[in-house]
């Protein structure tokens, strides 16, 4: 692991910005992410009142169970920032620890929306039952897609750290994580406001 | 990740050997770098990733340029019978997005993989799998959408696939399927190139290149990144939409349910008006580079032409709008989006004045480089020109959807984006393959493009103004007008003069073939260059430079061969050879470049393969997503670069580094 540290330090020591290729990289990469839930959030705003003969959004939405839901996915930033804490000091029963912990509430999370999605199914709202179901759907579904890829790449490195193959300084990329983690929470907090707090 | 010098005793320039297989990593091996096929298929270099990507767009352009023939072909007379109607349509909108996103784009961020390193004084890319994966998702997608024509037809809805055409009522075909999950795919390549070129641009710039030393090409491609990185998620939410659309049920874009076709529009339009810039600027900043050199002067007004650059760059997210003049926006946002077209102009006029005023006064060299690039400021002004007109709304109104626009958009890309593009074939063949193209096949070259392009697209303006639509498939005697303003003369003309272009696009693949059979071969520095992608040997080095120079200047190349005398005048003080032995004479000790791996291509291999399973079928599409997982898993627990334990044999007892030297 010596090698991978001096990698990594040598890296971040001769970059022009001082921050390394990885982070800097990163932060591009959630820059183009914001458009891209930039478009999908403007298409559902677009399309929220379009509900034909299917049902309105006010009929469906359980707001109690998706704040709970959303409770959860706030807390598993805490706990990823207290992961990513304990990954920078070196202590490493810590980092698993959290890391797991957040993957938990994620999955929390995310379990949360297969049984929404189920239910509103059930009520007669399917993806193409109408313009506001079908960009609901879309809209909701590329950020579960994306909480879904936050967690298994969360457990896929704490997979790799166990057999301790992570190429590159660790704590770095448990750093990385972090941030796409925060992001999509981010991402969270802006949808769940304009889908279930805003009347249509 | 990034590329590892070890400070050693020696002096001797040396690479760390390439890594061998090692079973410990992953379930592939790491590949050897022998030579042939294998060298780069598996290959990270920028430099042999940069010549793929330029094969494979030139590959595209002779695919759409013969979709373009057979375009005028079928135009030439009247009552076509050369394609059908449902043939003719495919036919343009495959010649679209061929040349846009198959030719134009990858030249450019083939020309930018391979010039960005060495202009800002690095050896690499800031991620080099990343950047293997970039080129083979871009030729799998490129392979992708084009399969559609062996498979039932390929998307005939016109490059901008608005609704309903793109709906599968108007369009029954998987065409459209094929173009929207392939352009997907070349999208994610253009993502991942761009967080990969501006990281390298911010990140990894020799010592003293500030910002504002940058050559102009680094800089305006950098522009073009950022263009890029924030306008293509928003076509890959459209083609989403579409996908969902076509391939799922819904109804984003169909009326009749109720749907705003205008959604498409806004969403297409801002990621297409960005890519406007994202085609032309690239060739700007080839002739920025190309200009001083030939002129023998320092590019006028270098701050003018880096921040009207960026200016575009800014600009050119509020002019989307003028796209759609004609679609009922409203007079507000028709009054806005005029204005602010008008506006971008001005950054745009700026850089003519600059070039102009970099010639003015210069002593001249005429090469068939600065052939090209003068023909790009001519043209492109004339290009330039008829696109004001067009931010006049109720002018616009008039031209939307005749064979003005199509004259308008011709002198900008092809005049513009293409003649640049051309300009640094001539100009950077040496660099890139040690020999000097012909520059009297050269010249020929430059002068049947220009004579053909002239005699294509200069008549559609004419075309365009007497009202022939941009997409009608054929035209008949009775209608064409008679004298001066008949349609026939004019569509004859054109196709005519397609036949010219195709021939000097000939002449320039006879140059190829020519030069790499029995070309001269080109001494350091043929054309008196200034930056510092021409301070390193022609191919330049696997690591491109034995030492990393440090820079002082802008244009450092030209100051450490010439400095000023007594009186102030430039004086030659030293040739290029000098310069370039005095970098070997302090060459860095062991250089240790990243290692190729298996995992780009294979990561790349999963998306058309899944893209495939969405249109056909769900199985096919599972396996897709498991060759992507697996690639991806490999990919994590692969180090960048071979840690020294993986490098076979181990030589020098304790340290286990194999040393290659540089031959």
């Amino acid at each position: 692991m010596s090698a991978d540290h001096a990698v990594a330090s040598h890296d971040t020591h001769t970059t022009s910005t001082g921050l390394s290729n990885v982070k800097l990289g990163m932060w591009l990469f959630l820059g183009s992410e914001c458009l891209l839930f930039g478009g999908l959030i403007s298409t559902y705003m677009l399309y929220r009142g379009r509900v034909g003969t299917g049902p309105t959004p006010m009929q469906v939405f359980d707001i109690p169970f998706t704040s709970v839901s959303s409770f959860v996915l706030l807390m598993s930033s805490l706990t990823m920032v207290l992961g990513v804490s304990a990954a920078h000091k070196g202590d490493d029963r810590n980092t698993y620890l959290w890391v797991a912990v957040t993957a938990l509430l994620g999955a929390t999370f995310v379990g949360g929306q297969v049984y929404e999605f189920t239910a509103f199914y059930n009520e007669g709202m399917g993806f193409t039952t109408s313009l506001f179901t079908s960009s609901f759907y879309v809209l909701t579904g590329f950020h579960g897609v994306h909480v879904t890829v936050g967690i298994i790449m969360l457990m896929s490195t704490l997979g790799i750290m166990k057999r301790s193959k992570v190429p590159g300084s660790k704590s770095e990329t448990i750093e990385m994580l972090g941030l796409y983690w925060h992001f999509v929470d981010i991402v969270w907090i802006i949808i769940f406001t304009l889908i279930y707090l805003i009347p249509v | 990740m990034a590329i590892i010098e070890r400070p050693s005793v020696t002096t001797t320039p040396a690479v760390i050997a390439p890594a061998t297989p090692s079973s410990s990593l992953g379930t592939l091996r790491r590949p050897v770098t022998t030579g042939g096929w294998k060298a780069w298929l598996f290959t990270v270099d920028h430099k042999k990733l940069g010549i793929m990507y330029m094969a494979t767009a030139l590959f595209f352009f002779i695919v759409g340029g013969l979709e373009a023939v057979l375009i005028r072909l079928q135009l030439a007379a009247p009552n076509g019978k050369v394609l059908n109607a449902d043939l003719y349509n495919q036919m343009f909108t495959m010649h679209a997005t061929t040349m846009v996103f198959l030719f134009v784009m990858p030249m450019a961020a083939g020309l930018a993989n391979y010039f960005i390193p060495l202009q800002i004084g690095a050896r690499d890319v800031a991620f080099p799998r990343i950047n293997a994966f970039s080129f083979w998702a871009l030729l799998f997608g490129g392979i992708f959408i084009n399969l559609s024509w062996f498979l039932g037809g390929a998307a005939d809805g016109g490059w901008f696939m608005y609704a309903p055409n793109s709906g599968p009522v108007f369009s029954p075909s998987h065409g459209i399927d094929f173009w929207a999950l392939g352009l997907q795919i070349t999208g994610i390549s253009s993502l991942a190139g761009a967080v990969n070129l501006i990281t390298t641009v911010l990140n990894m710039r020799a010592p003293g290149m500030k910002l504002m030393r940058m050559p102009v090409f680094t800089w305006l491609q950098l522009v073009v990144q950022f263009l890029l990185l924030f306008a293509v998620p928003v076509i890959t939410v459209a083609l989403f939409l579409l996908s969902f659309q076509r391939n799922f049920g819904a109804t984003f874009f169909d009326v009749a349910a109720g749907a705003d076709p205008l959604l498409w529009q806004h969403l297409f339009w801002i990621f297409g008006h960005p890519e406007v810039y994202i085609l032309i600027l690239p060739s700007f900043g080839i002739i920025s580079e190309v200009l001083p050199v030939f002129a023998r002067k320092p590019l006028f007004g270098y701050p003018f032409v880096v921040f009207s650059g960026a200016a575009i760059g800014f600009v050119g997210w509020g002019v989307w709008a003028h796209h759609m003049f004609a679609s009922g926006l409203g007079p507000v946002s028709v009054a806005v989006f005029s204005i602010a077209t008008m506006a971008i102009a001005v950054p745009t006029g700026v850089k003519i004045v600059n070039w102009t005023l970099t010639l003015w006064g210069g002593k001249l060299v005429y090469t068939a480089a600065m052939k090209f690039a003068i023909g790009l400021i001519v043209l492109f002004t004339i290009g330039g020109l008829s696109g004001v007109t067009h931010s006049v709304a109720p002018s616009d109104t008039q031209q939307t959807d005749t064979y003005y626009i199509v004259a308008h958009f011709h002198y900008v890309l092809f005049g513009g984006a293409i003649f640049g593009l051309f300009s640094g074939f001539y100009y950077w063949w040496p660099k890139v393959f040690g020999k000097l193209l012909n520059e009297r096949l050269g010249s020929w070259n430059f002068w049947f493009m220009v004579i053909g392009m002239n005699m294509t697209f200069g008549p559609m303006h004419i075309l365009g103004l007497q009202g022939q639509p941009r997409r009608m498939y054929q035209w008949t005697e009775a209608r064409a007008g008679e004298g001066f303003f008949n349609l026939g003369f004019w569509n004859l003309i054109a196709s005519i003069g397609s036949l010219v272009l195709t021939f000097g696009i000939l002449l320039f693949l006879i140059n190829v073939v020519i030069t790499t059979r029995k070309g001269q071969v080109a001494p350091l520095d043929p054309w008196n260059a200034r930056s510092l992608e021409w301070m390193t040997s022609n191919p330049p080095k696997e690591h491109n430079f034995d030492s990393i120079p440090t820079v002082h200047h802008l244009d450092e190349f030209f100051h450490r061969k010439y400095q000023e005398d007594a009186n102030g005048v430039m004086q030659q003080v030293k040739t290029a050879e000098e310069v370039l032995k005095e970098l070997e004479d302090n060459a860095d000790a062991h250089i240790h470049m990243p290692s190729p791996s298996y995992w780009p291509i294979v990561l790349a291999l999963g998306m058309p393969v899944l893209a495939f399973g969405v249109i056909y079928s769900i199985p096919v599409a599972i396996f897709g997503a498991v060759v992507i997982l697996f690639g991806a898993y490999g990919w994590a627990i692969e180090p960048s670069t071979a840690p020294d334990d993986d490098i076979d044999p181990p030589t020098e007892s304790g340290t286990s580094m194999g040393v290659a030297h540089v031959s």
